[in-house]
């Protein structure tokens, strides 16, 4: 199958960018996303032209690294895949695709697809973190923890921190991720000592990184390659409300 | 404690008054609709009604503050997110499809700009009659007339039902939106709060229609 790209170029974080049109003949309706774009890159060296840059790592969708507008749809049009799990056989022979960076003023475009998201990492320190005491290692399942907590808390873990619901926001609002982190920890109890300052302090840093606020569109959850549900932002804010009210 | 600066400052707590100055505006949108729902009932029941709210001017006062303290607040935490929303996106995207967001969800600003502009104009109509100083010779508490005599006016009759409309759509996304900001959109809870956000907007609006459809209808009349 052949396919042509539409994709967004740029040389550095200061410099313009502009959408720029390759055709891609010779696909296999088998290859990932990410390989396709590997073998675009290929052509690209072979005629002395620069490659584009995009992120990717694991590439069997547990990483979060990688990212792409695809379409005008975070991670593409497959349903809780992210980008590297993505196939060709998902488009049709001769299709337009449109690839984008992920868009927000706290994601800066560093060069052509690849984003700087180290603002989900200063949101983790700020409090998505549990404390643990040092010495020997402790039973496992010695904290009682109900099933359905557990199974919730899990839900919540499965958040790889890719920056599709930042993507897909209209408002670029983080609050899916930070949302997430938040009812992980919070469901369990090795996450109550910090408890009441964790929502108070992820939320001021996602603030202070310039992402917008929720608007409840729901944008987010169907395009979270792990299907994080939006009720995971209603614990966040009954989290904060509580936080704000108590008296530490 | 969190001082209420720093509450409102961030962009959770902004939400949670959004939240709750438009439940507190919807409780006046309910209480305003059975009001004017005694149109149907005569001249005298919809006069006495307006009459007897005077009989209880100091609680009159205080709802009325309380009401354009709400409305001040709901559109001046709206003004900010937006503005933080705005400038959270610099560079929009060549290609952006929407997957599962309503378009109610997506055009909030649109509609509450709209019906703010009709709440201005209602007030100046109806409320100070700048707009229609005839209504000043009818007297005081002649609702009744002034309410029948305005809707024979297709523009206004069409600003209205407009204004209804998207009123409608404003509260289709912000009834169920209002939990999910206070944090109780949860659970088992909800398929109620979905069912009852979209039930209470259409049955608004509709009670508000239904006043224009039947004095074009000539079910009643002056």
């Amino acid at each position: 199958m052949k396919v042509r790209l539409h994709v967004w170029r740029q040389p550095s974080s200061n410099a313009p960018g502009k959408m720029v049109q390759y055709d891609a003949p010779n696909i296999s309706p088998a290859m990932s996303f990410l390989e396709m774009l590997d073998l675009v890159n290929e052509g690209l060296v072979e005629k002395g032209e620069e490659p584009i840059a995009f992120d990717h790592d694991c590439r069997e969708g547990i990483c979060g690294t990688c990212s792409l507008m695809i379409n005008g749809v975070a991670h593409g049009p497959s349903e809780a895949t992210t980008t590297c799990q993505l196939h060709m056989r998902s488009f049709r022979d001769g299709e337009d695709i449109y690839i984008e960076p992920w868009r927000a003023q706290a994601f800066p475009v560093l060069r052509d697809l690849v984003t700087d998201r180290s603002s989900f990492d200063r949101i983790m320190q700020a409090g998505g973190f549990v404390s643990v005491n040092t010495g020997g290692v402790p039973d496992a399942n010695a904290i009682p923890i109900s099933k359905v907590d557990a199974d919730s808390a899990m839900d919540a873990a499965a958040c790889i921190g890719c920056g599709a619901c930042v993507a897909a926001c209209k408002n670029a609002s983080a609050m899916l991720f930070v949302s997430a982190k938040v009812s992980h920890l919070a469901l369990l109890p090795q996450g109550q000592v910090e408890g009441s300052m964790r929502a108070k302090a992820m939320v001021a840093q996602m603030d202070q990184e310039g992402f917008g606020a929720c608007t409840n569109t729901k944008e987010c959850e169907a395009v979270c390659p792990k299907e994080i549900s939006v009720s995971s932002i209603a614990r966040l804010n009954r989290e904060f409300l509580k936080a704000s009210v108590e008296s530490r | 404690m969190m001082s209420i600066s720093s509450f409102y400052r961030s962009s959770v707590g902004c939400k949670v008054v959004m939240a709750l100055t438009g439940l507190g505006l919807v409780g006046f949108l309910c209480a305003h609709l059975a009001g004017n729902l005694l149109v149907f009932k005569g001249p005298e029941a919809m006069n006495h009604y307006a009459r007897s709210l005077r009989d209880y001017l100091p609680i009159l006062w205080v709802l009325r503050v309380g009401l354009v303290g709400m409305f001040m607040l709901h559109i001046a935490s709206a003004i900010r997110l937006t503005q933080l929303n705005r400038k959270a996106r610099p560079v929009e995207y060549a290609k952006k499809k929407n997957v599962q967001s309503t378009i109610s969800s997506r055009t909030m600003m649109l509609s509450g700009t709209v019906v703010l502009s009709f709440v201005l104009y209602h007030l100046a109509h109806l409320t100070f009659r700048w707009t229609h100083p005839e209504f000043q010779e009818l007297g005081d508490f002649d609702v009744y007339q002034m309410l029948v005599m305005s809707f024979h006016s297709p523009y206004v009759a069409f600003f209205y039902c407009l204004s209804i409309l998207l009123l409608m759509s404003h509260l289709h996304h912000g009834i169920v939106s209002l939990f999910q900001s206070l944090g109780l959109y949860h659970g088992g809870l909800q398929l109620v709060i979905r069912m009852a956000g979209a039930g209470l907007s259409v049955l608004l609006a509709a009670g508000f229609l239904s006043i224009p459809t039947a004095i074009f209808c000539g079910w009643i009349g002056l």
